[in-house]
């Protein structure tokens, strides 16, 4: 009887895996499909679409423009939310509950709606779309998450250190820079590379306010007019091999960091 | 009462800190919600915007069959995807919580979460790999006698389903997870003490504790998949589109900035009623 849910308990185990990995199984197989269909049956194996996409100029730079706006949008919403933070943590601020919710509202809001809430905006003033409107977009999304991470880290183990820093004559701006900011390294990081990755995936607000420098997701949509296409597949697989080396880098620093 | 000189200015540092984060998330969040919501009361000629105040957008919503039937079959599909998602993940979470060593529990987890480091549009791209006419599963099928035909799972509900279920059974998954280690084996002992049998235990005991998991799961899964627009555009097919593709199409083919303002307010109102109706499970989990 143990046996036999042992038995069916890794079957179902085994089942449930399966399905969440089958398709990035096909995507990552069939990138190297010898052909133009990225299906069954596969004819051999080729590198030719790794060629194409790398030496695809459009493709490479919606790659660039993606890492630009995913770091600039990321660091600015990370110093937003530090001094947020420091501001929220250290002093007492009127009406400071009502603040921090305001701070942190965007959150609870769908990316659709803050896309077209500032594409209806943008409009009015006639700036014209760009990377910079969609990094704007980015940092509305994250500085809640940086501000909550960073917010949350921020404890009163730490005001000691800094009254210490004052006493020895430290001005404000070098305690924040020399004394807060490098103890709460750990927890600004995983703030840092959360908003990396999720600006990095970012499509709706990235479609909307975006026109002729576009980023990747968006470049990859376009792509998906032609229909099934092993290019789709090659860039998709570069994707994952990179976020999954992007994990493994944060899995043994920050996270290491912060647990030990 | 007057502060002293080194409150006001202590006072003042604090506003010079928190004014930048403050500033941007009014001037490029508060802002443009808030004259969403006015357009939203709107109307367009042409493709102009009128500053003239109507509920129009909104009863249009009511009364257009085309419209309204976009929040239909999105709780539809969010309702099918909701149920599905927690009893495939409810299993799986126990499986990893009680018959996985320790050790290997967080690898267990990893594994989980590996799939979905890819691009999101690119993953829901890879769920037509899979279950288009040509696609793995079909070929695999007709290979193996199974069908004659190749089956309808993508272009339609199916594909939409199957492609979120994805996601969720993942999310879901950690969530109750998350709950099941956190129970005291206590409460099992001193139900098989009094005589409970294991479903007995599980229906009764294990299952009321671990709703908080499974609620906060729950509204994860309806509040992102309710909002979302690539699945359904890439899986779904036209036939059938859910709201998110009902108020793009708005803005896409006819520049109708109010009437995707007015769909985009019904679909916040209907998160905010999910939000109040999970809300007890919501704040159970924060403390």
């Amino acid at each position: 009887m143990r046996h036999l849910t042992t038995a069916l308990a890794a079957l179902y185990a085994g089942l449930i895996y399966l399905f969440i990995f089958l398709p990035v199984v096909v995507l990552v197989l069939f990138s190297f499909q010898d052909g133009t269909l990225p299906v069954p049956p596969l004819n051999g194996l080729t590198l030719r679409w790794y060629e194409a996409i790398f030496s695809d100029g459009k493709l490479m730079a919606a790659l660039g423009n993606s890492l630009i706006v995913a770091i600039v949008s990321s660091a600015v919403a990370c110093v937003l939310g530090f001094l947020a933070a420091y501001a929220f943590a250290r002093y007492t601020l009127p009406a400071s509950g009502l603040l921090r919710g305001l701070i942190v509202a965007p959150m609870t809001v769908s990316t659709l709606i803050i896309g077209l809430g500032l594409l209806s905006v943008l409009n009015l003033t006639g700036l014209r779309l760009s990377l910079v409107t969609v990094g704007i977009g980015h940092v509305v999304i994250n500085l809640p998450l940086c501000f909550a991470i960073i917010y949350a880290s921020m404890g009163g183990h730490q005001v000691n250190i800094e009254r210490a820093a004052r006493d020895l004559g430290a001005k404000d701006w070098q305690v924040m820079l020399l004394i807060t900011a490098p103890m709460l390294l750990p927890s600004i990081l995983a703030a840092f590379f959360l908003s990396v990755t999720f600006s990095w995936d970012e499509f709706i607000v990235a479609f909307l306010l975006s026109r002729f420098d576009v980023t990747l997701p968006v470049e990859i949509w376009s792509m998906l007019r032609s229909g099934l296409d092993p290019r789709t597949n090659a860039i998709g697989s570069v994707v994952f091999l990179v976020s999954v080396a992007f994990l493994v880098v944060m899995e043994l620093t920050v996270f290491r960091k912060k647990a030990s | 009462m007057t502060a002293t000189a080194y409150e006001r200015a202590e006072r003042r540092k604090a506003w010079a800190f928190a004014l930048p984060a403050l500033l941007w998330t009014g001037f490029f969040f508060l802002v443009p919600f808030a004259y969403m919501a006015a357009i939203s009361f709107w109307t367009r000629q042409g493709r102009e915007i009128v500053a003239t105040w109507t509920l129009d957008n909104y009863v249009a919503f009511f009364e257009k069959a085309h419209l309204f039937k976009g929040l239909v079959v999105s709780l539809e599909i969010t309702a099918a995807v909701t149920v599905i998602s927690i009893l495939l993940a409810y299993p799986l979470a126990w499986i990893i919580a009680e018959r996985v060593p320790k050790k290997w529990q967080r690898f267990a987890l990893i594994m989980a979460i590996l799939p979905f480091w890819t691009s999101y549009v690119v993953r829901s791209y890879s769920w037509l790999l899979v279950l288009s006419k040509g696609g793995v599963v079909n070929q695999a099928l007709l290979w193996l006698g199974v069908i004659a035909e190749p089956l309808e799972l993508s272009a339609n509900r199916i594909g939409t389903i199957i492609g979120f279920v994805h996601f969720f059974v993942m999310l879901l998954t950690l969530t109750i997870y998350a709950n099941l280690i956190q129970l005291s084996p206590n409460y099992r002992r001193a139900a098989a003490d009094l005589g409970a049998n294991a479903f007995q235990t599980f229906w009764f005991v294990v299952l009321p504790l671990t709703l908080p998991g499974i609620m906060v799961g729950a509204f994860l899964t309806f509040v992102l998949c309710i909002g979302d627009y690539i699945t359904p555009q890439i899986l779904g097919g036209n036939n059938e589109l859910v709201l998110p593709q009902v108020i793009m199409l708005q803005l896409g083919r006819r520049a109708d900035f109010p009437m995707a303002a007015a769909l985009s307010l019904v679909l916040m109102v209907v998160v905010t009623l999910a939000y109040i109706a999970c809300a007890r499970w919501l704040k159970m989990e924060r403390t």
